[in-house]
């Protein structure tokens, strides 16, 4: 947290059956909008930049206002200086890299182009200068895009679905260079990406987007490890879900996998379904112990490093059909299985459990 | 040889010339009003886009002779626009250079606006939307990004428009005739000059065209083609 930073849209925007009404509130300086396609997040960007106009709302970075409809206050994108990084980058195809940096810049001609080089070496970009954007790789690309943002020192910058349109090979490499080029900048940055393992590396503050609104907002670590409902589990990664019923304030039924659990935490009256992240179950061979499913194969997937197993649940009641169980095992898990065979039972522990809502 | 020297020596170079002449000016304003319109006509909604996109590119596909009539009706000196024209500005269209050029621009005009709207539809939204969070004005903007991204797509344009103008026929011989010297242009000669039997005459202006018309098509690829290898599309 930075003192004196602080980002604060309110939007609201109507466009034909869907409905963008969101408040966000951060002085985070990395802060994540995870949502998947669809769910309004980069026109919650494009707003903040200028390039899309709300309905209604309020607009504000650092104490100054760029847009307030009551206030019929609508700044200009060029007059917000807002660092926009699209998703294909957008960078002008007829103009060298050099001419795409300086583009941006007002005043001394020598002074631009001496600030735009070291800029240009700071991304480690130097030697490319007189290239056209179309004979770059696409990471290149992307360091030109964000020297041609952060030359012109933008009071916040604002990613949309920056790694996309990159291959998963250059994906992470790029993710971690990016995020270690934004360490000197002073200001907030915004990323919006559907990807969870993006956000969960990148950011200090994070919003879920689903349909137009905020559903959860909170630090990182509260999103990934409390969820509130299930759209949110899902979004964060989780595999399984089932529905529940609470039977007392430490005993919970789940029909569907035929299994019910004690807890010694105390559950909240009002939690309807359970998640399960796929990697956190254990196996367990011959008797059944407390907490577990009865399981049998129905799939595999073999991936390099990984294999994803699908499990049905063996005493689950049938007329609460559910979705196959997924347990993801890697390295050591995987030898074992090979040398012990399937387990007959999988073993939630309590403290994996996600508490969720509807 | 001795007579090709004779033959050019008594021709009447001034078909070319006032040919060339119209061609320029028409180019030059279609040019600009081609790209205005273009702009514009993108910006409207969906239903007076195809209101204003179809009077646009009437003339293009009306017989120039229809486009003619229309410009007659309009610039005769005994009807209103006519008439204030001579008696404000002193101007007349009717029968005279001008009426070339209009004529000319009115045909060629929709050649430059189909080209330069179809190359502006291809321009992505977001280099705009990125010029403008960069601090660029629409100015920068349109001459910087636009036009040069846009640039094979001008540039057909405008050689096209330039070669219809430069042979344009029909409706330069309703509005501004054929006086020789004066609006006599190089199609409205090989008209004239065939009917009076002189085929070595008629003969040399359709080679000129034939030349210059090539020269345009010839000009257009070698720019899209340069201009691809530059800009990596797909």
């Amino acid at each position: 947290m930075v003192e004196n930073m602080r980002l604060s849209a309110e939007i609201y925007k109507k466009i034909d059956n869907f409905c963008l009404d969101i408040k966000i509130e951060s002085n985070a300086k990395r802060i994540g909008i995870l949502g998947a396609s669809g769910s309004g997040k980069s026109m919650t960007l494009r707003s903040i930049a200028g390039i899309e106009n709300p309905d209604k709302g309020h607009i504000e970075i650092d104490g100054d206002v760029l847009y307030d409809s009551s206030k019929r206050i609508d700044l200009k994108p060029q007059k917000r200086n807002v660092g926009y990084m699209f998703q294909n980058y957008a960078l002008f195809p007829t103009m060298t890299v050099l001419q795409n940096v300086l583009c941006g810049l007002k005043g001394s001609k020598e002074e631009n182009l001496e600030k735009a080089m070291a800029m240009i070496s700071r991304m480690g970009i130097n030697g490319l200068e007189n290239r056209l954007p179309g004979e770059l790789s696409g990471g290149q690309q992307q360091r030109v895009a964000l020297a041609r943002i952060m030359v012109y020192n933008p009071r916040v910058i604002l990613l949309d679905e920056p790694f996309s349109a990159l291959d998963i090979y250059l994906r992470d490499k790029m993710q971690r260079e990016m995020f270690e080029l934004l360490e000197d900048y002073k200001g907030q940055t915004l990323m919006v990406s559907h990807s969870r393992d993006e956000l969960y590396r990148f950011s200090e503050e994070i919003f879920v987007v689903g349909n137009g609104n905020i559903i959860q907002s909170g630090n990182t670590d509260s999103i990934f490890n409390h969820p509130i409902n299930v759209a949110i589990a899902k979004l964060t990664g989780c595999k399984n879900f089932a529905k529940i019923k609470v039977i007392d304030p430490h005993k919970i039924k789940i029909p569907g996998w035929g299994v019910t659990l004690d807890l010694t935490k105390e559950i909240p009256q009002d939690t309807t379904w359970i998640g399960y992240r796929a990697h956190m179950f254990e196996p367990v061979w011959g008797d059944k112990t407390t907490n577990c499913v009865k399981v049998r194969l129905v799939a595999k997937d073999e991936l390099p490093f990984e294999t994803n197993l699908y499990f049905a649940p063996e005493d689950g009641d049938k007329a609460n059909k559910v979705d196959d169980i997924c347990w993801f095992i890697q390295g050591e898990m995987r030898k074992t299985i090979e040398q012990k065979g399937m387990p007959d039972y999988l073993k939630i522990s309590e403290e994996k459990i996600l508490l969720l809502k509807e | 040889m001795e007579s090709i020297t004779e033959f050019l020596k008594g021709l009447d170079w001034s078909p070319l010339y006032i040919s060339l002449k119209t061609g320029i000016a028409a180019t030059i304003v279609s040019f600009f009003l081609g790209i205005y319109a273009a702009r514009k006509v993108i910006k409207m909604s969906t239903r007076a886009k195809s209101i204003v996109d179809g009077i646009l590119t009437l003339p293009m596909v009306l017989p120039p002779t229809v486009a003619g009539f229309f410009l007659l009706l309009i610039f005769s000196r005994r009807r209103p626009i006519g008439i204030f024209l001579n008696d404000t500005f002193n101007i007349q269209v009717v029968q005279t250079w001008l009426g070339c050029v209009i004529a000319a621009t009115v045909i060629a005009f929709p050649l430059m606006y189909r080209n330069a709207r179809a190359a502006f539809e291809q321009i992505d939204a977001n280099l705009v939307h990125a010029g403008r969070t960069l601090g660029m004005s629409e100015f920068a903007i349109f001459w910087k990004i636009v036009i040069p991204t846009a640039g094979p797509g001008i540039a057909s344009g405008t050689i096209l428009t330039f070669a219809r103008a430069m042979g344009e026929y029909g409706a330069t011989s309703m509005l501004a005739g054929n006086i020789p010297g004066k609006t006599g242009t190089v199609s409205q000669s090989i008209a004239m000059v065939t009917e009076s039997g002189d085929y070595v005459t008629a003969g040399f202006w359709v080679a000129i065209v034939l030349l210059l018309a090539f020269l345009a098509v010839f000009t257009i690829n070698m720019i899209t083609g340069k201009h691809m290898k530059i800009v990596k599309r797909w």
